[in-house]
């Protein structure tokens, strides 16, 4: 046997259920066991700028209230907990996003981010640019696995 | 009946037009729905991610 150098894949998935907190402390917010933060996903413009460099929620370049849609966006379902897929840490809220008698232009992103912890930012998704009118626009989530999980810690 | 801009309409009143995109960041569906004089009155899409948020993880070496 030899030993071999990696971080542990179950820290993976343990860093996005709030198990460590690591460093002075600074950041680390007071928790409640079996009590999870509140996950919201928001839609912004084609024109907005958001990107990896996104620390937090903004309502610049976000669209507007529009049918079931109100700023801010609404909760995601997190019915299945942080985990590991090999040695891939994964996570995917377990439905999908839908508002209805929606109107929006040109709108192509979606911001998960962590409203019970100052909105700050967990990541930003794109796809192709969608305009909805008087309708419904539905954001279904990938397979949670570690091919496909909305996030994934390699 | 369809929602439209102008309240619900008969759908046998408006054109419609599908459409959908498959690519590596998304799978979409869409609909939408014009009226006589090609206004568009109603659009809903139906969008699964791909594109999923996508980290590495290394650790050094010590010493």
């Amino acid at each position: 046997m030899a030993n071999t150098q990696g971080m542990a894949s179950s820290f993976k998935s343990e860093l996005m259920q709030g198990v460590h907190a690591l460093g002075p402390g600074t950041l680390t917010p007071a928790r409640t066991i079996g009590v999870p933060d509140t996950v919201k996903a928001a839609l912004y413009f084609a024109t907005a700028t958001l990107s990896a460099a996104t620390t937090a929620y903004s309502a610049t370049g976000e669209v507007g209230n529009s049918g079931s849609y109100a700023a801010g966006g609404s909760a995601v379902t997190m019915a299945v907990a942080p985990s590991t897929s090999g040695t891939t840490g994964i996570f995917t809220p377990s439905a999908g996003i839908s508002y209805t008698g929606f109107s929006a232009a040109a709108f192509d992103c979606c911001l998960l981010y962590n409203s019970s912890q100052a909105n700050r930012a967990i990541s930003v998704h794109t796809f192709g640019t969608q305009t909805i009118v008087a309708g419904t626009f539905t954001l279904t989530m990938p397979a949670n696995d570690a091919a496909n999980a909305l996030v994934r810690i390699a | 009946m369809i929602e439209t801009i102008y309240g619900l309409q008969d759908e046998t009143m408006l054109v419609k037009t599908t459409g959908n995109v498959d690519n590596e960041v998304e799978s979409t569906n869409w609909v939408e729905y014009r009226n006589a004089a090609g206004e568009l009155v109603h659009r809903s899409a139906h969008v699964t991610v791909k594109g999923a948020a996508v980290a590495a993880s290394t650790v050094g070496s010590i010493g």
